[in-house]
């Protein structure tokens, strides 16, 4: 928008400093917060990457890059980042296509606005309990005398239970869509609600078929939702260790739960050697991602 | 102009299109796999004392309950409930302020904005686990013991702040300046402008805040597993006795816990019915 870089050149020119101070004012508070709570532990897990164990949760200041050499070398890791690539893009995937079907459907098709935004609160509303309750509740469904199973040897479909249902990596990629697809929904649903359904009508009277709406106004406009919701579920799978611990039974690690077993033995520099790396590969997915979509604009617009 | 008729009389959905039903039932299934295996575990935490962990249900009673809040090896669930209270309230009393003084901020672009707009995403997609780790590292340097009123605090404010901000935004792009405007141009001072404009017209948003900062802090476990100190939140007390407790006991501190969450969603959605009925009757001049 042409009056809105008006605006900001104006503001960021000689106008600006006085609102710039009130402006750092209001921040304040803010940055009381993420300065102690998120700048400086990122920083002391930097240096910690560089130090050595005394093997009893003591860290010995010296400048040493054994530990990324540990890290990098190890065929371990390289496993568990294909393992953590995996569940990630599986999630990813599947929380995309259901949530976007879903906002869709919630938007598009629902006429009456009242209905789709308590359709909408029904689908946000299990998002406000425990992650590790919902987590578990798959147990009685999925366990191997779970509803599933019994259901299925009713039927006579199978005759002995499947395992592969709880505890195993089928488990862990449901767990996590079930917890995820919510954070696909919310801003793909946001993002579909602002197009204004008159460039639709007009898209159709001018002759497209409703493919051509769906190719090239509804996906495009919408790709500010998916980048901010596929950011949300990539960083949640990449950073997470219970959701694979609980429901892999063991079977399979990630590369945060790798890391949570160091900080057990009090392997801080290795575990501060392998998170450093972690954040790197996190940064560059989100980099990706950013390419694609300015957040910042699309969030404040 | 037949044409034209015809196409937009499906558009307005006189005729549903079959992606219609399509997408209905998709979203059925949605909600039946969001829901159900919840309903499941709600069902069976009321099964009597010879209750298993799966279906079929032996008996009700509310004897899990009961063991829950009574049995020692259960852990300390009332301990932590009350930590995981007290801390939630706290969170979301500095979540509301901060981040409502942040959404005053970034209305207009100021020196360094982009810096802290980035901080704050970057503080929200950190791995908790890694940053539980940085913050516990902090405090034993600087030689402050954690606990669950500083160090969880400030590791439960760094997931919260950058999600209330984000929310912030959202309603502040909905926000006409021209009543803040107007208020300043009859005489209000700052202060005022903020306590009888702003916050007022901003309150159904401020209490979105507080309900996103209330269940992310209530619910909070990666971030708050390091730097929690030795007395447990209650998300780590359930992540202990996932490990230990093989009864329905767990699945009765996951129908509690969905209660309370109900209660407070129900308090919130109550207040802001409140705040826009007091509004609507301000307006029809009482």
């Amino acid at each position: 928008m042409p009056f809105r870089k008006i605006q900001n050149e104006v503001q960021s020119g000689q106008v600006m400093q006085r609102p710039n101070l009130s402006a750092w004012l209001y921040v304040t508070p803010l940055m009381l917060v993420l300065i102690p709570f998120f700048l400086l532990p990122t920083l002391v897990v930097l240096v910690a990457s560089f130090f050595e164990t005394d093997g009893f949760g003591g860290l010995l200041p010296t400048f040493t890059l054994a530990n990324y050499l540990d890290v990098l070398t190890s065929t371990q890791t390289l496993l568990l980042y294909v393992t953590t690539l995996k569940f990630a893009i599986l999630t990813w995937f599947f929380t995309l296509i259901i949530g976007f079907l879903v906002a869709y459907f919630l938007v598009f098709h629902v006429k009456n606005q009242l209905l789709a935004i308590g359709l909408f609160l029904i689908c946000t509303i299990p998002f406000w309990t425990s992650n590790i309750i919902r987590m578990i509740s798959w147990i009685p469904l999925l366990g191997k005398e779970g509803l599933v199973n019994s259901t299925l040897l009713g039927i006579g479909v199978i005759r002995e239970p499947l395992e592969v249902l709880l505890y195993s990596g089928l488990a862990v990629v449901i767990a996590y869509v079930h917890q995820l697809t919510i954070f696909m929904v919310v801003p793909i649903f946001n993002s579909l609600a602002r197009i204004d359904k008159r460039v639709v009508e007009a898209a159709l009277d001018a002759g497209a078929s409703r493919l051509d709406v769906m190719r090239y106004i509804i996906i495009p406009m919408s790709k500010s939702g998916i980048a901010l919701g596929s950011t949300f579920v990539i960083s949640i799978v990449m950073g997470d260790f219970f959701v694979v611990k609980v429901m892999s039974g063991g079977g399979s690690a990630s590369v945060v739960s790798a890391f949570y077993e160091n900080v057990g033995v009090l392997q801080y520099p290795i575990a501060a050697a392998s998170a450093v790396l972690l954040t790197l590969v996190l940064i560059v997915m989100i980099a990706l991602i950013l390419r694609v979509v300015d957040i910042r604009r699309e969030i404040t617009q | 102009m037949i044409r034209t008729r015809r196409i937009s009389r499906v558009a307005r959905g006189d005729r549903r299109p079959w992606t219609f039903y399509a997408l209905a039932t998709v979203f059925m299934l949605y909600v039946a796999a969001l829901y159900g295996p919840m309903i499941c575990i709600y069902i069976l935490s009321f099964q009597d004392i010879r209750g298993g962990l799966v279906f079929p249900m032996k008996g009700h009673s509310l004897h899990w309950f009961i063991d829950l809040f009574t049995q020692v090896r259960t852990g300390d669930v009332r301990g932590s409930f009350d930590r995981s209270i007290k801390l939630a309230a706290l969170v979301t009393m500095i979540t509301l302020v901060v981040s409502l003084m942040a959404g005053l901020a970034f209305r207009r672009r100021f020196f360094g904005d982009t810096f802290v707009f980035y901080l704050m995403i970057g503080s929200l997609v950190a791995p908790g686990l890694v940053l539980g780790l940085g913050i516990g590292l902090l405090f034993q340097w600087i030689g402050i013991s954690a606990s669950w009123y500083t160090s969880a605090l400030g590791a439960q404010l760094s997931w919260t702040l950058p999600f209330g901000v984000l929310v912030m935004f959202a309603v502040m792009s909905r926000f006409n300046s021209v009543w803040e405007e107007a208020a300043r141009d009859l005489g209000a001072s700052r202060w005022q402008t903020i306590h009888l404009v702003v916050i007022p017209v901003l309150a159904p948003g401020l209490v979105a805040v507080a309900l996103f900062g209330f269940t992310l802090s209530y619910d909070e476990f990666a971030r708050t597993l390091q730097t929690a100190g030795s007395l447990n939140t209650l998300p780590l007390e359930i992540w202990s006795m996932t490990l230990n407790v093989t009864s329905p006991s767990l699945y009765a501190l996951g129908t509690v816990t969905t209660i309370v969450s109900f209660i407070i969603i129900g308090a919130c959605i109550g207040a802001i019915i409140v705040i826009n009925k007091r509004r609507g009757m301000r307006a029809t001049g009482h």
